[in-house]
């Protein structure tokens, strides 16, 4: 099975990389951007062919390593 | 004192800390591998400044979880004092040591500059060379070194009295413009609940002789030769 993990700051986190973005992007005229939030995108091939069981199983790899939950969230995805 | 160091691939600053432990303790540190399984016996763990696995992922994520750190947990546990600098406090805030996080600087720019810390507290094995308020000048050398936390934490740091260093202007006090990252409250380093273990992101191996950076980082060393003989 597939996973994506969309990995991004919690909100109330500063962000300048978004913030630095934002900036950019108003500055090369695209006019209406209220905030940018900038995160990482992970995909994983997984051997594991239950569905539940990857689910359960990507998330623990989130919360050990892939995201850290001080200052982030993340979202799993199975296909 | 005796010391050992950890490294890891991309570690760099272990051998200026191996020298300051050596020119304070006149003992030669010894230097593991991380690889390594297994901590022997010795008087103080530091966890030296560096791009350890290239910083993938996230600052200290990947050495966090390395064999020579589950070893290091055991040792900690046990209340053998730890030193993290720099990378050193990134892995040991992302292998749970220490608590909070250390985010890009807020100017997403690599900061290399003295700067000017106040110790804080100077009842501590790592400290206690130092008066409580003395300013120091120290270098810094980091991209990801604005520290942050929620706020029961930063009230639990504060009221227990676990943050060990400010970055502050020459004359003492909080001003922006001194402070190299961002960092929440000005933190450059902070304790863990029972003060054996120190990380913060300045680089005092790096103030240790007279001839390069001034000698105003030695005052760490001497305090854990002082604590630890």
């Amino acid at each position: 099975m597939k996973a994506t993990v969309h990995v991004t700051l919690k909100p109330g986190v500063l962000d300048p990389q978004g913030v630095a973005i934002g900036h950019a992007l108003t500055g090369l005229g695209f006019a209406g951007v209220n905030s940018v939030r900038m995160g990482k995108f992970l995909e994983l091939d997984l051997a594991e062919t239950d569905r539940a069981k990857a689910e359960a199983a990507v998330k623990a790899m989130c919360e050990k390593l892939l995201a850290n939950t001080v200052i982030e969230s993340y979202r799993v995805e199975i296909r | 004192m005796k010391a050992a160091v950890v490294s890891f691939p991309g570690s760099n600053r272990e051998r200026d800390i191996m020298m300051a432990l050596e020119r304070a303790s006149g003992v030669k540190p010894s230097l593991l591998w991380h690889g390594d399984t297994e901590i022997p016996d010795t008087d103080l763990i530091v966890v030296p400044g560096g791009f350890s696995y290239g910083d993938y992922l996230r600052c200290g994520a990947m050495a966090a979880h390395s064999p020579v750190m589950k070893a290091l947990k055991e040792k900690a546990a046990k209340g053998t004092p730890v030193l993290g600098v720099c990378n050193g406090f990134q892995i040991l805030v992302e292998a749970g040591l220490l608590p909070g996080a250390l985010m890009r600087n807020a100017s997403l720019k690599f900061v290399c500059r003295q700067v000017h810390l106040r110790v804080e507290d100077s009842q501590s094995l790592f400290t206690n060379a130092y008066e409580k308020g003395q300013v120091i000048r120290v270098p810094v050398a980091h991209a990801e070194g604005n520290y942050t936390a929620d706020e029961d934490t930063l009230k639990h740091l504060e009221d227990r009295g676990l943050v060990a260093f400010r970055y502050v202007a020459p004359d003492g006090s909080l001003a922006p413009e001194a402070n190299p990252n961002g960092s929440t409250r000005a933190i450059a380093g902070i304790f863990n609940d029972s003060k054996t273990v120190l990380g913060l992101m300045p680089h005092p191996e790096d103030a240790t002789d007279p001839h390069a950076g001034g000698m105003d980082g030695f005052g760490m060393f001497k305090s854990l030769v002082n604590a630890l003989h």
